[in-house]
């Protein structure tokens, strides 16, 4: 209490905010994770990265701390412990570029370039007279198999990088979560704003079927299974085998602070079809997934907070249109 | 219908257009009885502003009769008469809510574009470039007014067309560009620009309660204008130093508030002027902010620097550091027109002000081109060029 009132003698009255209230407890903030841009979240499935960081780190501990010893070990005896010390430094930080990245396909490479110079400081070991033939097979073995292990998850993690796409939109609307979920959850409304959409047919209470517009004039048609529903808050769905470009998404309902209507987040995965060279073309046709997801949640916002999508002159046009009415484009 | 289209730089045309329809059901059709060129039309015209398709019609400052409406529009019915605001907004986002018309959530269908050069996308406008959405002007024989429910006031007869068709724009503007200076008594207002802005805004400035309002030009009618019409102290930039008059014009402490009524095409003699042209020119800067570096520099400590002139991206040699060291505020937007309609139709009604003064030339809309290149050399003492459809 007592410091409050000292900050509020020295702050001008008028700087006070007008709701702040002395006598209510200060509000507790939850402490919120750091936000990643990749939404939504995939839970964590790297175990055999995790597994090669805390190996990484715990060899690299060893290289710095028990050079000697661990040169003993490995039957390498003549190794500099400089050199080992070094290698180990390399270790725990590639350990730790491992663990503290989602997608740490990059340190798995640099784990794999380490490999090979761990090898041929065993290969050059062989050579020299005081070594031990058997424990430096051993210790050869073991790191050839971490390394077909480096390389698979490398390998792995690259490859998803390169294939899956993730593309996230969002946008506030001026109208409560209950009232933008429900009219989202009927697909049949979702042509309405989606501007590639032809049509979604609602088959059963999770399946249904949809057809869109794609690049040069072809459509695309593919069957979805609602995957959650959680009313008012979340509806996720993945595309069914056959599908013509398989993906996932989700769209999440959160009241917006202050009374301020929903926000409205939308997160769609896919395998592009053509990979990221896919992407890039579409990018250049303006088709690429994401700029659609933003015109379509833009429309969608016109279509809950004025009852419709709105057009002007030109844009009513696919491509470029002057600014001027168009005699054919009647009565629409 | 006729309609004045935009088919290039310094290039405008009276060109034979399709009728406008009902796109929306919030739409109207409105027969245009004056329709005006604004200044912000030369930034266009000059080929400044990116996203313009040759045929684009032009034209934001206009006003008619109601010919039709859509089927969810209330408020208007056939042969109204109407002034429509320049921004295009629809009353319903939390933005329109708030009062903050020009920044319409809903009315850009191309936000895209917008968002790519201004990170986030103000409303759409009339006839101003695909990149506020793309929708004719009013420099035509017919408008199509979405959201005709929320924009368009409805005004009696017994004022003149002359009276109230600034109403679209520049008075709101101009009155907005004062009102953001939070004029007290005694304070001296500094306005940059005596086009129809300008003009407007010193007026402006007196109606809030300004003690003084010194205007900044360099065309001997306009400043004369200044004087005789709106009661300003007057400066020619061509023949003094700026900074230091107005240093010594108010006792060393610089004006409480200034106005940039130029915005992005102003003028400098001197060497930064033919850096700022040159690099204008060459595409590397697309704004030229001579007013808005001068005003900056000449405002009092902790006072307001008031932007109403129009900028399309950016500028060059910014003077930050005297925004942050000398505690300036800066203040700025396209005007939110419909929140000031009332108000100041009502001042226009009691007799406050009569915006007509600022009108130089009455065309036919077939002597648009004409218009536009008198407007822009600044020939036959031209201040405001309307067109009669």
């Amino acid at each position: 209490m007592a410091i409050q009132q000292t900050r509020r003698a020295l702050a001008p009255s008028h700087e006070q905010p007008a709701k702040a209230d002395a006598s209510a407890p200060p509000r507790r903030r939850q402490v919120r994770e750091e936000y990643q841009p990749t939404a939504p979240r995939q839970a964590r499935s790297e175990q055999l990265a995790t597994a090669l960081g805390w190996f990484s780190i715990g060899l690299g501990l060893a290289e710095v701390l028990a050079p000697k010893g661990l040169a003993k070990l490995i039957g390498a005896r003549k190794t500099p412990a400089l050199l080992l010390r070094t290698m180990g430094v390399r270790e725990i930080i590639a350990g730790i570029g491992i663990l503290t990245n989602p997608r740490p396909a990059r340190w798995l490479w640099s784990r794999v370039a380490g490999d090979a110079m761990d090898l041929s400081v065993l290969g050059a070991a062989f050579l020299s007279d005081k070594s031990e033939p058997s424990r430096l097979i051993a210790a050869t073995a073991a790191v050839a198999g971490v390394t077909a292990l480096d390389v698979i998850e490398a390998q792995r993690l690259t490859r998803d990088k390169n294939d899956r796409v993730v593309r996230v939109a969002s946008k506030t609307i001026n109208r409560p979560p209950e009232e933008v979920y429900r009219f989202w959850r009927n697909f049949e409304n979702l042509p309405r704003f989606m501007s590639h959409l032809e049509l979604v047919q609602v088959a059963d209470g999770n399946r249904s079927h949809w057809k869109a517009k794609a690049p040069a004039g072809m459509t695309v048609e593919w069957d979805a299974e609602i995957t959650q529903d959680r009313p008012n808050e979340l509806i996720a769905w993945r595309s069914l085998e056959g599908a013509d470009v398989e993906h996932s998404g989700s769209v999440r309902f959160e009241r917006a602070p202050g009374d301020r209507g929903t926000e409205v987040k939308v997160a769609i995965v896919y395998n592009p079809p053509g990979g990221v060279l896919g992407v890039g073309i579409a990018k250049l046709f303006g088709e690429e997934p994401g700029e659609q997801i933003k015109g379509d949640l833009y429309r969608f916002k016109q279509v809950m907070e004025t009852g419709e999508v709105i057009h002007s002159d030109s844009s009513i046009h696919p491509g470029l249109h002057a600014a001027q009415p168009s005699g054919d484009e009647t009565d629409q | 219908m006729k309609a004045n289209c935009w088919m290039g730089p310094k290039m405008v045309e009276v060109q034979e257009v399709p009728d406008p329809k009902i796109l929306n059901q919030r739409d109207a059709i409105v027969k245009i009885t004056s329709t005006a060129i604004c200044g912000s039309d030369l930034h266009l015209y000059n080929g400044f502003i990116p996203s313009m398709e040759s045929g684009d019609i032009m034209g934001h400052e206009f006003m008619g009769e109601v010919m039709e409406v859509g089927k969810q529009v209330k408020n208007l019915k056939v042969g109204d008469r109407v002034v429509v605001p320049f921004p295009i907004a629809c009353g319903n986002c939390w933005q329109c809510q708030h009062q903050m018309y020009s920044l319409c959530e809903n009315s850009n269908p191309n936000a895209w574009m917008a968002e790519k050069l201004f990170g986030y996308s103000p409303a759409g406008l009339f006839g101003y470039s695909h990149l506020t959405g793309g929708y004719a002007g009013g420099q035509a024989e017919y408008a199509r007014v979405p959201f005709a429910d929320v924009g368009p006031i409805k005004i009696e007869n017994g004022l003149s067309d002359e009276q109230v068709l600034f109403l679209s724009d520049i008075f709101p503007t101009a009155y907005m560009g004062a009102e953001m200076c939070d004029i007290k008594p005694g304070d001296v207002i500094a306005v940059w620009g005596c086009g129809p802005v300008g003009l407007l805004a010193i007026k402006s400035a007196y109606l809030l309660g300004a003690e003084r309002v010194i205007a900044i030009d360099r065309f001997p009618y306009r400043l004369r204008m200044a004087r005789e019409q709106a009661g300003a102290e007057t400066l020619n930039y061509e023949s003094v130093n700026i900074l230091e008059a107005l240093k010594e014009m108010t006792g060393g402490r610089g004006p409480d508030a200034c106005i940039d009524a130029v915005g992005m095409e102003s003028h400098k003699p001197g060497l930064l002027g033919i850096y700022d042209r040159a690099k204008q020119a060459m595409m590397l800067e697309p704004d030229r902010p001579h007013a808005l570096r001068e005003s900056i520099l000449a405002c009092r400590n902790g006072g307001t620097v008031s932007v109403i002139g129009v900028y399309g991206g950016f500028v060059d040699k910014f003077p930050m550091g005297a925004v942050m060291n000398r505690s300036l505020t800066i203040r700025s937007g396209q005007c939110h027109v419909q929140r000031y309609l009332k108000p100041l139709l009502e001042r226009i009604k009691n007799g406050e002000i009569d915006p007509s003064f600022i009108i130089t030339h009455s065309l036919r809309l077939e002597d648009a081109a004409h218009g536009f290149d008198i407007f822009l050399k600044k020939e036959d003492d031209c201040v405001k060029v309307v067109l009669k459809p």
